[in-house]
């Protein structure tokens, strides 16, 4: 079955070239980090730094206080993932598993929500923030997005699945509705909360947009603001600084995608 | 289940109700009103009725930002689409290669977008990136080019996921059919054509509404990449509101644009629905 070797071969060298393609450029930001700004202006291409050279990272780390912003960001993004997820259990249980007057509509408003992205609602947002003074404060960071549409709608989804014996059964024990919604059916369902928490966590601790348009100045800066403003800064581009800052921006969050892509990519094989 | 007492599923889903209004419904509603006003965030505002609507439609503005923005998009999703179906069909393999071979390109869509939009600037600098070089000048500066080099830059960040969801759609295709078209003597290029294909169509059409709907609302490749230039030749949408309140101080305008971008999103998020629709319907 000489065809049939062929599209083995065939697949593997495609796979071969994708693989490149997306591991190339991750490569090449690491090289230009490590290079001193002579040699890129001399050998842009040459592949490999002539020695490793942490001057880029020095420069990154006295351009803008990393530290800082590394924690603003991480409390951020924390913050969120921890308030949609207490927010979106209650909200969640109520739609899945009561029945009441009104659910419909209340379900129908978070779908709703669903579709309305923050692009679209930034400007009136920014000047009812402005209006109450909230500008450039962590509350302008988290609030919007405090309660997640889709977090909602996801653990909605999953508690379907809980069958009411259990609730009625927790209920006849005495148990209050508090302690069966974050302690009976919120293990049950834990891989959405955990696939919830990630995914949010990831998304806003590299979120671009919503910190850029809610503050005007440093005080509660996050990290990929500052990583876009090295490019901003000073004369020319400085290229090994600006990729080493890359580096310092986005490793921690490969890292965590290593760590987790298991769980993450299960089920495509 | 009957609630313990009536008020109960209130305050449960009171907080998460209580945000979302405030910061998805409430918003759309101060943009349209906003936008009948002249304002200057400096000065009191001043009704002005329609007048901001016609502003922007003047000169074919809001035309050529829409249509520029649907050019991206096409280019998007056609990129996506193609780019993650093939590579579904490539590394649907067990084995670790294939496994290094996905994880790699569905971590471009993990990373951040200031990280890849900086890479790229980088690989296509016109004096040192090894794209830009090979390409005899950054297509960046360029105003035909300018647009699709940041429609391929989405591409690259996006195929992953495109790719993700096509390998989960191949998976739910029962391997029996493959045998009985086996059985039947059809070939490799035959199963794909009348197994694979029309069965990935729900999958096809929620990945094409979703890249559509995520491209139409780029803006950290524009605002890093670009910041519009040159010559408006990469303002899109979100970056011209983001321009009209930031840079021109123009509230009313910038919520005029915000008005004709939510119905715009609107009138995609209903094609959107029915193909998810579609896709549910099909029992994964």
């Amino acid at each position: 079955m000489t065809s049939r070797r062929w599209v083995r071969a065939l697949r593997a060298a495609l796979a071969s070239v994708a693989l490149g393609a997306w591991i190339f450029p991750y490569a090449w930001m690491v090289v230009t980090s490590f290079k001193t700004l002579p040699e890129i202006m001399s050998r842009p291409t040459a592949p490999f730094a002539r020695h490793l050279d942490f001057g880029a990272y020095r420069e990154v780390f006295a351009a803008m206080p990393v530290g800082r912003y590394t924690a603003v960001t991480a409390v951020m993004a924390l913050a969120i993932a921890f308030a949609q997820i207490a927010l979106a259990l209650p909200a969640g249980y109520a739609l899945a598993k009561l029945r009441f007057v009104g659910r419909r509509t209340a379900f129908g408003v978070v779908l709703a929500c669903l579709l309305v992205p923050a692009q679209a609602t930034f400007v009136p947002v920014f000047l009812m923030f402005a209006k109450v003074r909230l500008v450039n404060t962590m509350a302008a960071l988290v609030l919007p997005f405090a309660a997640s549409a889709l977090g909602t709608f996801l653990v909605r989804q999953a508690l379907l699945a809980v069958p009411d014996e259990i609730v009625e059964a927790a209920r006849m024990d005495g148990a209050s509705e508090w302690t069966i919604v974050y302690r009976i059916v919120a293990p049950m369902v834990r891989p959405t909360l955990v696939s919830l928490f990630l995914v949010s966590f990831v998304f806003h601790y590299s979120d671009y947009f919503w910190p850029l348009v809610m503050t005007t100045d440093d005080s509660v800066r996050t990290l990929p603001l500052g990583v876009a403003l090295l490019r901003e800064q000073g004369t020319g581009v400085r290229w090994n600084i600006v990729m080493a800052g890359n580096v310092v921006l986005s490793a921690p969050v490969l890292a965590l995608f290593a760590a987790v892509q298991r769980h993450l990519l299960r089920g495509t094989r | 289940m009957t609630p313990r007492a009536p008020w109960h599923p209130w305050a449960m889903l009171g907080p998460t109700l209580g945000l979302l209004a405030v910061f998805f419904l409430v918003p759309i509603g101060v943009a349209a009103y906003e936008s009948l006003f002249s304002w200057d965030m400096l000065t009191p505002p001043r009704f002005v009725g329609a007048a901001n609507y016609v502003a922007i439609a003047a000169h074919g503005e809001l035309f050529h930002i829409a249509l520029r923005t649907t050019g991206f998009s096409a280019i998007v999703v056609a990129g996506t689409m193609t780019l993650g179906l093939g590579l579904a069909l490539i590394v649907d393999r067990p084995g670790r290669f294939f496994a290094w071979v996905r994880a790699s390109v569905f971590s471009a869509y993990v990373v951040s977008w200031v990280a890849v939009a900086l890479l790229w600037m980088w690989m296509l600098d016109g004096n040192g990136g090894i794209v830009g070089r090979a390409l005899h000048g950054s297509p960046l500066g360029d105003l035909r080019w300018a647009l699709p080099a940041l429609a391929v830059v989405a591409v690259w960040k996006l195929t992953g996921y495109a790719m993700i969801v096509f390998l989960a759609g191949l998976q739910s295709i029962p391997p029996s059919l493959y045998e009985a078209a086996a059985l039947d003597g059809v070939g490799m290029w035959g199963r794909l054509r009348h197994v694979t294909l029309p069965l990935l169509a729900p999958t096809a059409a929620f990945v094409a509404t979703t890249s559509l709907v995520t491209s139409f609302q780029a803006f950290d490749v524009v605002r890093i990449m670009t910041q519009g230039g040159p010559a408006r030749a990469t303002e899109l949408f979100v970056y011209a509101i983001y321009e009209q309140v930031f840079l021109d101080l123009s509230v009313g305008r910038a919520s005029a644009l915000t008005v004709v971008f939510f119905v715009l999103l609107l009138a995609l998020a209903t094609v959107q629905l029915r193909a998810w629709r579609a896709r549910e319907g099909e029992g994964r």
